[in-house]
């Protein structure tokens, strides 16, 4: 693989996965509140 | 909560918590498209360079649009009907054409699940044998002229009946036990599967060429509007937003869920995902073009070329063939199954708000005549043809025309994407601005209009693939026209006495305050 290729693979990457991560760690970070029952599908 | 708003929720169901609302979600958003369609798209369009256009699609189009879809069903509660009539009395019809569009799409989406698990078999002798395109059309789907026929196929009608089988056993389980329960185990599964054929294809002979000629920057191409309008759709249609999905999915989680950490953990999971496709696909295309002695270009192609022909032939060529077969097609099956049920969701969820039934009456009630009008088009000799001129015109002149007629809608007309704003920022850890109402009213009606007058002109300049002008007008112009008409018409249908249709937080809100 080109040098350039490489670069850019890994900047794809860092942004999509880190992305992923870091929104990840967010919502975990800020759990909010959860329902208290589950409704039932009638 | 009031008594007709408890009333309602009881009756739609619910999923247990944020995570499985997540994993129902990205199990919505990664489909087909991811799998087959971004890596040729982002190869065409300036390769690495490609994530830059691409990226700001997503933060300024994709992102936002899914979190309209997201402040507009947790809001209201609802199907995309109800959610629509509880914002505006007079915004019911654009909810109904989501639904018919949701329909429209479940009946070919079966038929390419069908194809995909036959071949997650065929893969394991490689049955197709020395010439995969004359397999598929010949042996295969035995396609004849193009047309509409009754001459069934055996070897997709019955992996056809079998997927619409199992899709509606998890649509009547319901929310939690059926779309719910089937994400939390198939999307891990996804994932791993996916992974599993990725590092298989990065161990074959010339996976390395084939990520180059993916990566390599052409940073020419940010110059050409057709990129950036590649970019665009590819987020558009890749993140099920517009349709009525996510509004229907939102309405299922708890009232107080943080919606806007949700929607970038289900944007980012949809890229991501999309990402290890283009680097698994491309390491594959890398190998047959090596084993070919030919260059990059002559072996790359998308859809159902690349899933039916290219990717046989890579199995025929490659230690471990069969793996990667039952490891690709396997993937391309549950990618599709989630996905089909987040589009059927859609409608069962209308038609059981409007008319008060029962969960698995109103799967029935939909999924039955979906079944069958799945399996008398596309379990045919002529299912193909009716499949590739369906999914063409639907997805531009149905999708992408009723999400700009939504978001300008919200935006412009009944304006509330104000309040829709500010329902998103009181329980979001990420807090939206006004920008993002400017996203939705102006620059995100304005990319898909511009990719929607382009496709405009290119059909009328050019009938599609050259089919009969008949075919055209009727399964194409005809149909995307006739799901707009029919969704104005459903919302002239009177509601139950007993559906309640005011905004069901200020409800919530009023009887938290009186108690």
């Amino acid at each position: 693989m080109s040098t350039s290729a490489i670069i850019m693979m890994l900047i794809a990457m860092a942004v999509l996965w880190g992305g992923l991560a870091v929104a990840i760690w967010n919502i975990n970070r800020y759990q909010g509140e959860e329902p208290e029952s589950v409704h039932r599908d009638l | 909560m009031s008594a007709a708003v408890e009333h309602s929720e009881e009756h739609r169901g619910a999923f247990s918590s944020r995570k499985v609302f997540i994993l129902a979600a990205i199990g919505s958003a990664v489909g087909l498209g991811n799998i087959w369609r971004f890596p040729y798209v982002a190869y065409e369009n300036g390769g690495g360079a490609f994530i830059i256009p691409y990226l700001i699609a997503l933060l300024t189009a994709g992102l936002p649009f899914l979190l309209l879809d997201y402040g507009l069903g947790h809001r209201y509660r609802g199907s995309a009907p109800l959610s629509f009539r509880r914002a505006h009395r007079s915004a019911e019809g654009l909810g109904w054409w989501q639904v018919g569009i949701c329909f429209v799409i479940a009946v070919y989406y079966a038929a390419v699940i069908a194809w995909a698990a036959r071949y997650a078999f065929f893969s394991l002798d490689k049955a197709w044998g020395d010439d995969p395109e004359a397999f598929l059309f010949g042996d295969y789907l035995q396609a004849g002229d193009p047309g509409v026929g009754l001459d069934f196929v055996s070897g997709v009608t019955v992996p056809l009946v079998l997927v619409w089988v199992a899709v509606l056993a998890i649509m009547a389980l319901g929310v939690q036990k059926g779309i719910g329960a089937a994400s939390v185990v198939f999307i891990p599964v996804l994932f791993v599967a996916f992974i599993a054929l990725v590092v298989v294809a990065l161990t074959l002979d010339g996976a390395s060429v084939g990520l180059d000629a993916l990566f390599t920057p052409d940073w020419s191409a940010l110059g050409e509007t057709s990129v950036w309008i590649a970019a665009y759709g590819q987020i558009f249609f890749s993140l099920s937003v517009g349709f009525g999905i996510m509004i229907t999915y939102a309405s299922y989680v708890g009232r107080r869920s943080d919606m806007t950490g949700s929607g970038l953990v289900v944007g980012f999971a949809n890229s991501g995902f999309e990402l290890l496709a283009g680097i698994g696909v491309f390491a594959a295309l890398g190998f047959m073009a090596s084993a070919s002695g030919v260059a990059v270009d002559e072996v790359a192609t998308d859809g159902l070329g690349l899933a039916f022909i290219a990717f046989p032939a890579i199995i025929n060529e490659a230690p471990a063939g069969a793996l990667i077969g039952v490891l690709f097609f396997g993937s391309l099956v549950v990618a599709g199954v989630t996905s089909l049920v987040s589009v059927i969701e859609v409608v069962i969820s209308g038609v059981r708000d409007k008319f008060e039934m029962s969960r698995i009456g109103a799967s029935m009630a939909v999924g039955v005549p979906a079944a069958l009008i799945s399996i008398v088009l596309l379990g045919t000799t002529t299912g193909v043809y009716v499949l590739d001129i369906i999914d063409h015109f639907i997805n531009r002149f149905g999708i992408l025309v009723v999400a700009v007629a939504s978001m300008l809608a919200l935006s412009w007309v009944f304006h509330k994407t104000g309040l829709l704003r500010e329902h998103l920022n009181r329980d979001g850890s990420v807090q939206v601005g006004t920008w993002w109402q400017w996203l939705i009213g102006i620059v995100a009606p304005a990319a898909l209009t511009f990719i929607l007058v382009n496709e405009f002109i290119d059909n009328l300049q050019e009938p599609y693939e050259g089919y009969p002008t008949w075919m055209l007008v009727t399964l194409g112009w005809g149909l995307a026209v006739a799901v707009a008409v029919i969704g104005f018409l459903l919302a002239r249908v009177p509601w139950r006495d007993s559906t309640f249709l005011g905004d069901p937080e200020v409800q919530a809100q009023k009887d938290e305050r009186s108690s």
